[in-house]
């Protein structure tokens, strides 16, 4: 589904966000809601505290099948492909042969199939990526005929379950096939806001009536990109593109864990010697929780310094965390200064400002473990 | 004097020889909720059109340019506290700073209330 034209593409939900007063701004080739009436701040807080439905159909969904499908994936990402039972997803990222990111997805273990979710910005150079490199007896479809929206907060399970009791029992990082509110839909108990919550992959010509439904719930509220980011910085999730890139390496990106530990074993990954030569001898650099000590927020791209003056990292992600009612951020900074308690300086319009290294996430996750 | 208004979205009420100046409400409605103000120091001499605030949101920051050329004499400490009174009162307690003014006639090049609001009504 390449893209060249300068025309936006709608997902469809784009008619129900142009109703809700949505104020739209183009994303990776699609026109898509920044934020609605209740504005970023207010979004984000009502997601921490009940529930936010987000349109994320700028997503690519992915169906792999094939008797190879799972030995033939693996060789483009550090997971553990073939532990994955019938129902379970999990988190990975496709490595290039210099060790670096050339996104991030959730892997899910269908049964039949693997079903991927690839970043919006990514996916036509992901499918050309997959297409060339997965081998005979794999075929891949490009899921264009569905929309995937997200419910996410603490009583998303609770509105979800009116409509279909069975969601309540899916554990975090889990998936199956439900019917809600009468609609086929995939199912995963999963999200990019630290919180609880579900990810709903669900017919194009159905998505519209099932978001109408969830928003009617009185615990729901549309919720929009600006939101979206704020809430996974607060919870420390990377923004490909920003924290993590062709440019860094799972383990630079401080995701030692999605590299598991029969591939640390064997290998037979793109990208295997150099990564697991920095898993066991240590890597330059980290990505790391940064937090200013003064209220001015510290954006992308901000040069992060040491108590010398010298120039140590950058900002990768930055800005206003409403849960954390103050500026927060994330950087790779040079491995000796990645301790967290270690003091810096972030260069901030010209004026040095005092920050801290500190552990991520800033707001604790609170996933559904069962 | 009735309140003058730049095409950066910034309002200017003279008394008494000193210009206060903030934003509109059209400026605080389109950036969002605001997050944090960094004001200029006192005795700051600004440049018509050149940096004098930075107004941030939960996403992003923007500048704020100095409207007329003058000097700082006074900026809005509450906005320390408070950033969100921008959002609530844009137009009046939500005030950035007080200038003094090198030449008041740059005051006739501004838009008066009226021409502002066609201003806004074309964007």
């Amino acid at each position: 589904m390449a893209n060249h034209q300068t025309e936006l593409l709608k997902t469809a939900l784009y008619d129900l966000h142009v109703e809700l007063g949505a104020k739209m701004v183009p994303f990776a080739g699609y026109d898509m809601p920044v934020q609605y009436p209740l504005g970023v701040k207010g979004e984000h807080l009502h997601t921490r505290a009940k529930a936010g439905l987000f349109d994320v159909s700028h997503m690519g969904q992915v169906r792999l099948t094939g008797e190879n499908r799972v030995a033939e994936l693996e060789k483009l990402v550090p997971g553990d492909i073939a532990i994955l039972k019938p129902g379970r997803t999990r988190y990975s990222a496709f490595t290039q042969d210099d060790g670096t990111i050339l996104d991030d997805l959730m892997i899910t273990n269908a049964g039949d199939s693997l079903f991927l979710v690839i970043n919006a910005a990514c996916k036509d150079d992901d499918i050309v990526h997959m297409r060339a490199n997965l081998g005979d007896g794999v075929a891949l479809e490009e899921i264009d005929d569905r929309a995937l929206m997200a419910l996410q907060g603490p009583e998303a399970a609770k509105v979800l379950a009116r409509f279909a009791p069975e969601v309540a029992d899916l554990k975090f990082m889990s998936f199956a096939e439900i019917e809600i509110a009468g609609i086929a839909c995939f199912v995963t108990r999963s999200g990019y806001t630290g919180e609880d919550g579900y990810e709903i992959s669900v017919p194009n010509d159905r998505a519209e009536e099932l978001a109408r439904k969830l928003l009617a719930e009185d615990e729901v509220e549309a919720i929009g990109l600006g939101a979206r980011d704020s809430l996974r910085l607060e919870a420390g999730l990377c923004l490909y593109g920003n924290d993590i890139d062709t440019t860094t390496t799972p383990v630079e990106g401080d995701l030692n864990w999605i590299i598991n530990k029969r591939r640390r074993e064997e290998g037979g990954f793109k990208g295997a010697d150099v990564i697991l030569d920095q898993l066991a001898n240590g890597a330059e650099r980290k990505r790391v929780g940064i937090k200013p000590e003064g209220k001015a927020p510290a954006r992308e791209h901000t040069p992060i310094l040491n108590s010398d003056g010298e120039e140590i990292g950058e900002i990768t992600s930055g800005g206003f965390g409403p849960t954390v009612d103050g500026p927060i951020a994330m950087g790779y900074v040079a491995i000796e200064f990645s301790e967290p308690g270690t003091k810096v300086d972030l260069m901030v319009r010209g004026k040095a400002r005092p920050a801290e290294v500190v552990e991520l996430p800033f707001a604790p996750h609170r996933y559904f473990r069962g | 004097m009735a309140k003058k208004f730049s095409q950066e979205h910034e309002w200017i009420e003279l008394e008494d020889g000193i210009a206060t100046v903030g934003i509109t409400d059209y400026a605080q409605q389109s950036l969002g909720d605001i997050v944090y103000v960094e004001l200029p120091e006192i005795g700051k001499k600004l440049t018509k059109d050149g940096d004098a605030a930075v107004v941030e949101s939960v996403k992003a920051a923007s500048d704020v340019y100095a409207p007329l050329d003058g000097e700082i004499v006074e900026v809005n400490e509450e906005l320390d506290a408070n950033p969100a009174l921008v959002n609530e009162a844009p137009e009046t307690d939500g005030w950035f700073f007080k200038m003094s003014l090198t030449d008041e006639s740059q005051l006739d090049e501004l838009m008066d209330e009226a021409a502002y609001k066609d201003f806004v009504e074309g964007l």
